[in-house]
This record gives C-alpha cells, sequence and structure tokens, in this order.
C-alpha cells in the first residue's frame, strides 16, 4: 500500500496484481469459520486496492505454485514456507504480466532486513535475477539502499523521493502511513500464508507421509485449514468440525468421503480419509461420541455414510485421555 | 447487449472474483454477467472488484444462502 502510493505520487499509473496459491490466511478462513462472522470479509487486496483507486488483477496460481512449494530451490523457512522461492515465482510471474500488458516496471513492498529468508540484502538480488525482472523491479521503500535501478536510471521515478527504511521495525511505515493519511491498514507483511504456520505445516506433512508423494490438490490444501485431525493409525485420518460454520463447510465434501455422525446426540460431522477396517470403523465411531455432545453418556448412535451405504454403531465414547495426544496432527 | 451467466457456487473467495474477472475478460462492453455464488463473502468482494475496474452491479441479493449478482460489463 505504501510503496503503490509513493509511486503514484510520483504521477506513475500502478495497477494491482495479487496472485491466489490456495494458502492464504484470509478469505478462506473467514468464509467457513462461524466464530469469525463478526469480522468483516473483505479481502484485503480488494480493499487496499479501492482506498489507493487502483485496478487490481487477482491471478489463480494454485496449479503453477505446486512446483514452488514441493521443490523449492532455496528449502523452506521455520515452517513448509518456500518464502524466497515464492518471491522469486511470484515477481516472475509479474514481469510476464507486465510484458503482456504493456507496463514499465513491477514494484513491491519489500523492506530490507524485514523477513529473516527473503528480505535481507542477500536474497534481495536474487529475487530480481532469478525471476528474470532484473532492473525492472523497484522496492520504492528501500530503493535509497539498494542500487539503482532501471526506473530510476530513466528518470520514470525519482530516487530522492523514495526511501531507506531497513530492518525489523515498522515504525518508518507506520509514520509514512500517517503521512499519506492512511488510518487503517492491512496487518504488516508475514502472517498472511498458511505455510508459515507450524499447525498447517504439519498437518500438510501429514497428508504426504499417508499418500507417500509430495502432492496436493486445492481441496486438501482447503481441508487442512478446517476442523480437528486425528490420525488414530497410519492408514486413515479424521477431520471433525468444531463448529458451524465448520460443519457446513465439511457437508459439501459428505459425498467424497466417508463421514460419521452422532444420531443420538447431537454433534460433529466427522469426514474420514483412508480405508477403514470393522475394528477401526469402531474406533473411529468412539472417537466420533467423544466430539459430541453425548461424550458423557454411556452409549452413543452413531452413524457411518460410505457410498450411500449406512451403518450403526451403538459406542461408549473414549474419555479424554484414550484420546492419545499423538493422534492430533 | 450479450447476457451470460457464472456458476460459482461452492467456490469460496477469491475463487469465485477470479473466475469473474476471468469471465468478464471475454465479454463486451455493455454485457450482463449473472454469477450465482454460496460463499456470503462475495457480496463484498465482488462489488468491490466492480468498482475498482469499472463494471457496474445491477443487482445483488441473498435467497437463502445463494447469492445472486448481475454485473454490467464496463471499460
Amino acid at each position: 500500500m505504501l510503496a503503490t502510493k509513493a509511486i503514484m505520487e510520483q504521477g506513475v499509473h500502478v495497477e494491482g496484481i495479487n496472485f491466489f496459491t490456495g494458502f492464504c490466511v484470509e478469505g478462506h478462513t473467514h468464509a467457513i469459520r462461524k466464530k469469525n462472522k463478526a469480522k468483516p470479509k473483505r479481502n484485503n487486496s480488494l480493499w487496499v486496492a479501492e482506498q489507493l483507486g487502483i485496478k487490481l488483477h487477482i491471478i489463480d496460481v494454485i496449479e503453477e505454485y505446486k512446483n514452488v512449494l514441493i521443490n523449492p530451490q532455496h528449502g523452506y523457512g521455520a515452517n513448509l514456507n518456500p518464502c524466497l522461492d515464492c518471491k522469486v515465482f511470484m515477481v516472475q510471474k509479474a514481469q510476464q504480466w507486465i510484458e503482456e500488458n504493456d507496463f514499465d516496471f513491477i514494484i513491491t513492498g519489500e523492506v530490507i532486513g524485514q523477513r529473516p529468508m527473503s528480505q535481507r540484502k542477500d536474497t534481495m538480488p536474487v529475487i530480481a535475477r532469478e525471476s528474470g525482472a532484473n532492473e525492472r523491479l523497484l522496492r520504492p521503500l528501500c530503493a535509497k539502499n539498494l542500487p539503482e535501478t532501471l526506473p530510476e536510471k530513466e528518470g520514470w521515478v525519482n530516487r530522492e523521493e523514495l526511501y531507506d527504511f531497513s530492518g525489523r521495525t515498522r515504525k518508518p511505515q507506520m509514520t509514512l502511513a500517517e503521512q499519506f493519511g492512511f488510518t487503517e491498514y492491512a496487518q504488516p507483511a508475514g502472517g498472511c500464508c498458511f505455510l508459515t504456520d507450524k499447525s498447517y505445516s504439519d498437518k500438510l506433512v501429514d497428508l504426504w507421509t499417508a499418500r507417500g508423494k509430495k502432492e496436493y490438490e486445492l481441496d486438501d490444501i482447503m481441508l487442512l485449514k478446517v476442523g480437528r485431525h486425528l490420525r488414530p493409525k497410519a492408514h486413515f485420518k479424521m477431520i471433525i468440525a468444531r463448529e458451524e460454520g465448520e460443519n457446513n463447510f465439511l457437508q459439501g465434501y459428505k459425498n467424497v468421503f466417508q463421514t460419521m455422525t452422532t444420531v443420538s446426540h447431537p454433534g460433529p460431522l466427522v469426514l474420514i480419509d483412508g480405508t477403514l477396517s470393522e475394528q477401526d470403523c469402531w474406533l473411529a465411531a468412539q472417537i466420533t461420541a467423544r466430539y459430541s455432545q453425548g461424550r458423557e453418556a454411556e452409549q452413543v448412535d452413531v452413524k457411518m455414510t460410505q457410498q450411500g451405504e449406512e451403518k450403526s454403531f451403538l459406542v461408549t465414547p473414549l474419555s479424554s485421555d484414550e484420546i492419545a495426544k499423538e493422534w492430533h496432527v | 447487449m450479450n447476457k451470460q451467466f457464472l456458476d460459482a457456487r461452492r467456490l469460496l473467495c477469491p475463487m469465485p472474483v477470479i473466475r469473474v474477472q476471468d469471465k468478464i475478460k471475454t465479454m463486451a462492453l455493455g454485457d450482463q454477467l449473472e454469477v450465482a455464488c454460496t460463499d456470503p463473502g462475495v457480496m463484498q468482494d465482488i462489488p468491490a472488484w466492480c468498482r475498482i475496474n469499472g463494471h457496474q452491479i445491477l443487482s445483488a441479493n441473498n435467497n437463502a444462502g445463494e447469492f445472486t449478482i448481475n454485473i454490467v460489463v464496463g471499460d
């Protein structure tokens, strides 16, 4: 937002690009969980574009992004976040977009030293080089700390009116926001990608381990954002809705997965991924009962649905002690 | 004036916005697009996308959790 405004202040026409990888925290999660109903469901990139008065192009990169996540040339961060490869990929896509749409250069809001992996003085040139954007990549907020780029050399922008921010502090950005009259802005960088989240990354690793290969589809990564995930045995996993919004969301998958629900008591919808033996079904039913309102009851009636066929299990719910910690993915 | 329909039901934002954007790219000025969605987020996101990209919302209705938005393509 600040980088864009800084360039617009110099009379340059700017349009925004937002890449959708499938791992964005906002949007989907807000849409699924009922507990977030009070929060506005706005898409931050659209909101920012509207505040700035610029066009925004949202680009679906779900398929292409798989290779970035599965085979990152520069490795992962603390979790499954391939930040440097991700930046290279996005700038590369932006470069492709500007060539197709007759734009002259790319700007990003990066600041040297702000992030430990992709925004270091030594990695920022890597992004410019490996993306193919080279001198057409300008970072207005820290441009004065970097070599001159093409837009500066050509006089399309005045380098003197750019900034020299560096480090993890966001105080200079906040001051600049105030100067620009921005009283509200989206959260600072980071935390907007599920891949930086340990719990989410653990679930993705578990998915790959169970399948024996590093592959995913959009539905897989969507489901990792939803519910309580339990793997009682290596060959099957349960996804248990935690609230009404998640229940409604999981309903959309009930024809794809085996499901369990409690009949005698209110309870969650449970999706089951894997092939279950008769004994596994009884265990899954006991777990399902544990997460229903019948958890203290002597017996709970659980219905299992598999390819249109229904089966009933009358079970005693597992106690909390019987839900092994290691089952939680 | 050409009128088209887009089914974006069961898609979560921003996918309905992306589908609308891609569909509108293939349409002409003044054409109309009716889009059906189930994610309530579209009631904010699609109008916001239309406002910033110069398209006009004719109507946006919620019919028991199914949202129908009518758009006139701008330039």
